[in-house]
């Protein structure tokens, strides 16, 4: 064989070796977290190991639609996460866990289930606690201390004629010395239904008795609570039960057209009905829900339904803050 | 008709004669064809990011229809590398002389399929599939990759380039519109073709393998077939062969007389129109249509791609023809009649290519820095955002393109009609009317 014949195989050999090999070596030293609707994946990996103190790398990229990116209860702004494009975003955890990661986009009907989990391990770093111990049990939340039961019927069968006037109830509170109903330690516990009724010792008119709930709910929070859990809501909630909270959220038609396995619900060991997103402007359902109790749906969510479990993602702090600003479509606050 | 020969330059000559150029041509296309495939099978779905979509159906597809065609004719399939492996395999060698003994079965292509109704009906296969091949990254590969083993594997079968020949899905439209192209190869002097001993520019020699497109250089009058290999040129003995510049559309002079070729004119110029209705049109349900193959709907899409081509826009024409006066039957009328839609179909896909490749350039330079979407930013150019280009010219130009097709298909009429003695008023007439609705599909 000719010399030149043997280069020219050789070339072609290593040409072809070369342009199969490199793409292939460099694509899998690579690892790159794929964000997919839910329909088509979610995210894959879906399951990140980390170590405690040591940053972790991430490489997202979107094979679809545009996502995002954030990790529950950790101080971060969520990451964009654009089509065919890749997003570098760089975590350290201070405390050993199990982290819930989540797409902060409304990206399609099931947007809520994009969710992933980190696993970090190793000893606690946190200045805030207690260095290098292992992490503590966090104590139960209220609504289970309280043994309440969260998927039990709670309608007001009594409802305010006008919207209360916290205004009015102040004064009313401070006539009456009706401030020992006023701690937070019974707002949490208490619906304002419950409260109402309590009022039925005094001889206040029912429309005065809502007066007097909505102070009390309204002392109960602040201004920057409600921004808060305004914010929280917007990003979070509103896709489903709205931007004014009337359960017409932009999927709400896209859950009915997907039918039973978006919408049902579980109303006894059997009984799936179908249902749609709860309606927060509606009197009956929220003056009959205590704040408790309301933490412990959003904590839990839906079980099965549309409704996700936000007790991962969220902080105690911001589920109270999402609550103050539920209850802000009954009792006009800070008016 | 005046021509200038290139093969007179001794450097082009020289060039076009060795054998290591196109070597190094086929090498460097076929890393990247390689790479096209792993792009679109491992790189990111997402086809406006994917090296397989942009540089093969942006990029690649721009330089082919906007300047290789036009401009070199067969330019592409001179440095084409689908047929590199398979040659090898079929050769047992890249550059040795041709054994005398077939290392395969070397059959011949049977002669019911010698003509470009397969390579008609794979480019339909890719077209009626257009919508997901053009944006899924992992069909490009596919596709890409198929080809390449389709080569290969019919390269152990049959004799010299029977994928390129006969089965390619672009070669069909490219040797039909390559004859509009300047450029040709072509023997210089008759007598000494039909002289020589052994004929090694079709049987092959110590110099070189006989024509891979299984055509006769001596005999050559039209471009279609001839894929520009130059081993012809390497072969004579004689120095026999050229390269030519030559007016645009000198082939269209000798009229077709073959069925194949004059419904491969109705095909191409119908899939334009329907690419630029369903691709760039403002139908939201034509769109869905093509896009969900497989559909009750993606069918329908189908049967009406398919009537347009075969059915409603030959059946127009040929009801034009039907009564003009003529020596020649109906058949043979059609076919040399046809000829003259080959220069209106090149500057419908040229006006229908303008559109998307002038929206879609800047993805080029974001591919090139990140082919593969793994973050890389190698040249500085992978976060250009999305930006039409020259999208003030891009009408003129198209207006241009069509009523320049225009005029050039009703002179190519006026004398495919004349050589013939029949009437070039009906097909001067469908060309203006189908040149209408392209105009109003893309404006």
């Amino acid at each position: 064989m000719k010399s030149s014949e043997l280069l020219s195989r050789i070339l072609i050999t290593l040409a072809i070796i070369g342009a199969v090999g490199t793409p292939l070596l460099i694509w899998s030293r690579t690892p790159l977290i794929h964000a997919k609707v839910a329909e088509g994946g979610g995210w894959n990996p879906s399951i990140i190991k980390a170590n405690v103190g040591e940053p972790l790398h991430l490489k997202l990229t979107s094979d679809d639609v545009v996502h995002g990116f954030a990790v529950g209860q950790m101080d971060m702004q969520s990451v964009n996460v654009l089509p065919g494009k890749v997003t570098d975003v760089t975590l350290t955890f201070d405390k050993p866990g199990i982290y819930t990661f989540l797409c902060t986009r409304w990206c399609g009907l099931n947007h809520w289930r994009m969710r992933g989990t980190i696993e970090v391990s190793g000893l606690n770093t946190d200045p805030s606690t207690s260095s290098g111990q292992a992490p503590q049990p966090a104590p139960a939340p209220l609504y289970v201390s309280l043994s309440l039961d969260i998927d039990a019927p709670h309608d007001a069968p009594v409802i305010p004629g006008n919207p209360p006037s916290a205004i009015n109830g102040k004064q009313l509170t401070k006539k009456l010395s009706l401030e020992k109903f006023m701690t937070q330690e019974y707002y949490f516990s208490h619906s304002p239904y419950q409260l109402f009724e309590e009022l039925d010792s005094t001889n206040l008119s029912d429309s005065e008795k809502w007066d007097v709930v909505g102070y009390t709910w309204q002392s109960n929070t602040t201004k920057e609570s409600i921004a808060d859990g305004g914010q929280l809501y917007a990003q979070n909630c509103a896709a489903c039960h709205g931007e004014n909270g009337a359960g017409n959220g932009v999927f709400v038609d896209d859950l009915a057209a997907a039918g039973e396995t978006s919408l049902q619900t579980m109303t006894g060991a059997d009984d799936m009905t179908m249902q749609t997103p709860v309606d927060f402007t509606n009197p009956t359902r929220m003056l009959g829900a205590s704040p408790a109790l309301l933490q412990g749906k959003i904590s839990r969510g839906g079980m099965g339904t549309g409704m996700p479990m936000w007790g991962s993602i969220f902080t105690e702090e911001q589920i109270w803050d999402l609550i103050a600003y539920l209850y802000s479509f009954q009792f006009a606050y800070h008016n | 008709m005046n021509r200038i020969e290139f093969t007179r330059i001794p450097f082009i000559k020289n060039a076009l004669k060795s054998r290591y150029p196109q070597l190094a041509v086929f090498i460097v296309m076929l890393v990247g064809y390689i790479f096209a495939i792993l792009a679109g099978l491992i790189g990111t779905p997402v086809g406006s990011r994917n090296f397989s979509i942009v540089f093969v159906w942006i990029a690649w597809w721009a330089i082919l229809i906007l300047v290789a065609v036009p401009f070199f004719g067969r330019g592409w399939c001179a440095v084409c590398p689908i047929p590199l492996p398979g040659e090898w395999l079929q050769r047992g060698a890249v550059l040795n002389p041709p054994d005398k003994k077939p290392k395969w079965l070397n059959l011949r292509v049977p002669k019911f399929f010698r003509n470009i109704w397969l390579q008609s009906i794979s480019f339909l296969l890719l077209a009626l599939f257009s919508s997901v091949l053009l944006t899924t990254p992992n069909i490009t590969g596919i596709v890409l990759a198929v080809m390449l083993f389709g080569a290969i594997g019919l390269s152990t079968v049959f004799e010299r380039r029977a994928f390129c020949r006969y089965l390619c899905p672009v070669g069909g439209f490219i040797g039909l519109y390559s004859q509009t192209a300047p450029i040709e190869l072509r023997i210089k002097v008759k007598q000494i073709c039909v002289t020589c001993d052994g004929k090694p520019c079709y049987n092959g020699n110590e110099n070189g393998y006989g024509c891979p497109w299984d055509v006769f250089p001596g005999g050559l009058t039209k471009n279609t077939y001839c894929g520009l290999c130059m081993e012809c040129i390497r072969t004579c003995p004689h120095d026999n062969i050229a390269i030519n510049l030559r007016p645009f559309a000198a082939d269209l002079a000798k009229l077709s007389t073959r069925i194949d070729e004059a419904f491969k004119a109705f095909i191409m110029l119908g899939s334009a129109m329907i690419y630029a209705g369903v691709l760039l049109g403002p139908w939201g349900a034509f769109k869905d249509a093509a896009y969900n193959v497989g559909t009750s709907a993606w069918f329908m899409y189908a049967i009406v791609f398919l009537a347009i081509i075969f059915v409603i826009l030959p059946g127009f024409f040929t009801l034009g023809i039907l009564k003009t006066k003529s020596a020649l039957p109906l058949k043979q009328r059609f076919a040399s009649l046809a000829t003259a839609l080959i220069p209106l179909g090149l500057m419908f896909w040229v006006a229908f290519s303008l559109s998307f490749v002038l929206t879609n350039t800047t993805y080029i330079f974001a591919s090139l820095s990140d082919p593969l979407g793994l973050g890389w930013n190698l040249f500085g150019t992978a976060n250009i955002p999305w930006q039409p280009m020259f999208t003030a010219i891009l009408a003129p130009a198209q207006t241009l393109a069509l009523v320049g097709g225009l005029i050039w298909s009703a002179r190519t009429a006026q004398k495919a009609a004349n050589e013939i003695k029949t009437s070039s008023i009906p097909v001067i007439v469908f060309c203006f009317i189908v040149t209408l609705a392209m105009l109003w599909l893309l404006l």
